[in-house]
């Protein structure tokens, strides 16, 4: 394989992967501040069809990710209200929620399937685009939407640690009581924050529709979401590992590909299988003793350098909702 | 006495505001609600053939829900159902196509196959969780996907029918491998009779027996459930094997009985179903069949729905979805309508 083929395979992981990127730091912001939002495999359903249908009426794909933030942030509103307000199971109404998105944009969108619509041109960015060794032409030669992401991963990194409404975010994911003690509103933290992590996953949803596969079909995100709830925990609840994450699981369907091509007397459908075995190896090596397991294996002055990197702590007040013990 | 009547009918009210949900979808999309809801119901109670369709719909749903109504009630979210079902179907297949044999040996074989292969792939599952620290939603999705990867290789090799391959499915089994069917619709009344007995096993578990006890204990709080020593790693594989191998069976059930060869959708989401199901009874057991009767007849409805109105059949599923929404949101008047929590007014 040229060096060309391989940084255009690599800029098309890049590509792909965005969509994810952009779900999963909408989760990590979610699920920081104490909420599990499960419904993000329907609610990605949802914004992937609601923004191709509001930029193909309109003609503005500016307009299509408006309109699909709006349906993301009205889907974390409900997981919101339900956990806050009237103390349901966030994972009962998340589930719901991923079911009903599911069928519901199958309904609206029957009549605007597979028909072309507005999408984002590709528009690199003068002189950092020629930087050499593909890292121009991977990061830096591709549509909006991508840059999107990676300052949305910047920016929720930096929010989480550096700033003082970060700190309050985090205080509220992990010590409610010991944060509302301080003064921070609690309820309405996690009502802002909620929502501003579903409105990115709806732009997660129409980036897709507009710059991975342009057009609507039912079913168009289906798996994504629930990928995205996977990676996040993968990830550590942290933007830049999740969007590390992101591309390796992007990675592995590129991988898929190749192998298919190479080796085409195996069934496609093996292949199919690799993200979803990953998925469970991953989950596990970070949940359990296997990750000393594996730490143990690298020389020494690795070892803590790849024990950061596997260790994951969830938020300590993910999904209790507060004054309830 | 007007906060008795406001519950007493408070029931009807998400039952009524899914019901006016539909009725504005079917407006825009310019469609006369009296007609869709009149095709629904004709669909489902229209004729013996199609009252038949929603009896043999509904056995599979009753069971899967039956069976999650353990997983539930030791706080288990068995999303792998789906999965379960679909290796259920498989094992079912696997046994119908490679032995011969007179049907009294062939179905209990098919049977036992298929609820261990439901029960196997629930308790791996429930290890991945108690020894892995991997939440069953993630590896139930996981498996689910596994599963239906697996259905799909089967079908399009090894079990690719003799006159080539249309992917959609196996050749049709022998005779003598399917459970008997009533008046050649595809339902069997020896499936409705399994599901009975199961309900029945599962009822009496849950009021009469201390494992029953322990599960709730479990799934009310599983720490102090530790501390009495309920083993939290045996009452969860067990508690997930017992809703896998109802899955399984459920799985035979659609393969031997609703088909008569393994197909690619073989499930086709009758697990996500019955999550909805035990939902909306509010995990009370006794509801279980009649909601999952309902929902049968909903979605067997929606399918004439669609051939009458040219409405997309998913119609069905909003409905069903909408409905256990709003249970979960406006189902008890008392949230609705209580005052401000204490940290809500500090919140303001």
């Amino acid at each position: 394989m040229s060096e060309l083929e391989i940084i255009a395979i690599l800029s098309s992981i890049m590509l792909q992967a965005t969509p994810l990127i952009i779900a999963v730091c909408g989760e990590v912001i979610t699920e920081r501040v104490g909420i599990v939002n499960l419904s993000l495999d329907g609610s990605m359903l949802m914004s992937a069809m609601t923004g191709f249908v509001v930029g193909l009426k309109t003609g503005s794909v500016i307009l299509g990710f408006l309109a699909a933030a709006a349906v993301g942030a009205f889907f974390a509103l409900i997981v919101a209200y339900g956990s806050i307000r009237l103390k349901q199971s966030q994972f009962a109404i998340g589930f719901v929620l991923t079911l009903l998105g599911d069928d519901l944009s199958a309904f609206l969108g029957q009549n605007y399937t597979r028909i072309p619509g507005p999408s984002v041109a590709k528009w690199g960015i003068p002189f950092l685009k020629d930087l050499p060794f593909g890292i121009g032409a991977i990061f830096f030669d591709q549509n909006p939407v991508v840059y999107f992401a990676l300052l949305l991963v910047v920016l929720v990194w930096w929010w989480f640690n550096y700033t003082q409404p970060g700190l309050r975010l985090r205080a509220v994911g992990e010590r409610p009581e010991a944060a509302f003690a301080r003064g921070v509103k609690i309820n309405f933290t996690r009502y802002l924050y909620t929502l501003i992590g579903g409105a990115l996953v709806g732009i997660a949803g129409a980036s897709y529709s507009f710059s991975v596969k342009l057009y609507w079909s039912e079913g168009h995100t289906r798996g994504y979401g629930w990928i995205a709830l996977a990676i996040v925990i993968f990830g550590g609840w942290s933007p830049v590992k999740g969007m590390l994450g992101a591309l390796i699981f992007g990675a592995t369907k590129a991988v898929a590909t190749i192998l298919q091509h190479t080796f085409p007397e195996v069934s496609v459908v093996a292949f199919n299988a690799l993200p979803w075995i990953l998925m469970i190896i991953v989950l596990v090596l970070v949940g359990s003793d296997l990750s000393e397991w594996l730490v143990a294996l690298v020389p020494k002055r690795y070892q803590n350098r790849l024990r950061s990197l596997l260790r994951v702590d969830a938020p300590q007040a993910l999904g209790v909702n507060f004054g309830e013990k | 006495m007007k906060t008795d009547a406001v519950k007493r009918f408070w029931v009807l009210v998400p039952i009524l505001g899914a019901l006016a949900f539909i009725t504005l979808l079917l407006i825009l999309f310019k469609a006369s609600p009296a007609e869709g809801f009149t095709a629904m119901l004709e669909g489902a109670f229209g004729s013996r053939d199609r009252f038949l369709s929603v009896v043999a719909f509904w056995v599979p749903l009753f069971l899967c829900s039956t069976g999650l109504l353990l997983a539930f009630k030791a706080g288990l979210w068995n999303i792998g159902v789906e999965g379960q079902i679909v290796m259920g179907a498989i094992a079912a297949s696997w046994v119908a196509l490679k032995f011969d044999g007179p049907t009294f040996l062939l179905i209990p074989l098919e049977i036992l196959l298929a609820m261990t292969a439901g029960a196997l792939l629930a308790a791996f599952s429930g290890l991945l969780k108690t020894r892995g620290k991997v939440h069953e939603i993630f590896s139930g999705l996981a498996l689910t996907n596994l599963a239906i990867i697996l259905t799909n290789y089967l079908i399009s090799s090894p079990w690719q029918p003799a006159e080539g391959g249309t992917f959609r499915g196996t050749a049709p089994f022998q005779t003598a491998a399917l459970l008997p069917r009533l008046l050649e619709s595809r339902f069997s009344p020896i499936s409705l009779l399994f599901a009975l007995i199961a309900f029945a096993l599962v009822v009496m578990i849950l009021n009469n027996t201390v494992w029953g006890l322990k599960l709730k204990a479990l799934g009310l709080n599983p720490r102090s459930a530790m501390l009495l020593g309920v083993s939290s790693e045996r009452e969860t594989i067990v508690a997930m094997m017992s809703a896998g191998a109802l899955a399984g069976l459920a799985g035979a059930v659609r393969v031997l009985s609703w088909f008569d060869s393994l197909r690619q959708s073989i499930s086709g989401g009758i697990g996500y179903l019955a999550l909805l199901i035990v939902m909306l009874s509010a995990f009370r057991a006794l509801w279980v069949p009649f909601v999952a009767f309902f929902f049968s007849i909903v979605l067997n409805g929606s399918i004439i729905l669609q051939l009458r109105t040219q409405l997309h059949s998913a119609l069905g599923g909003v409905l069903t979805g909408v409905m256990v929404l709003f249970v979960l949101l406006f189902g008890d008047s008392r949230q609705i309508f209580k005052q401000a929590q204490p940290e809500e007014i500090a919140d303001e």
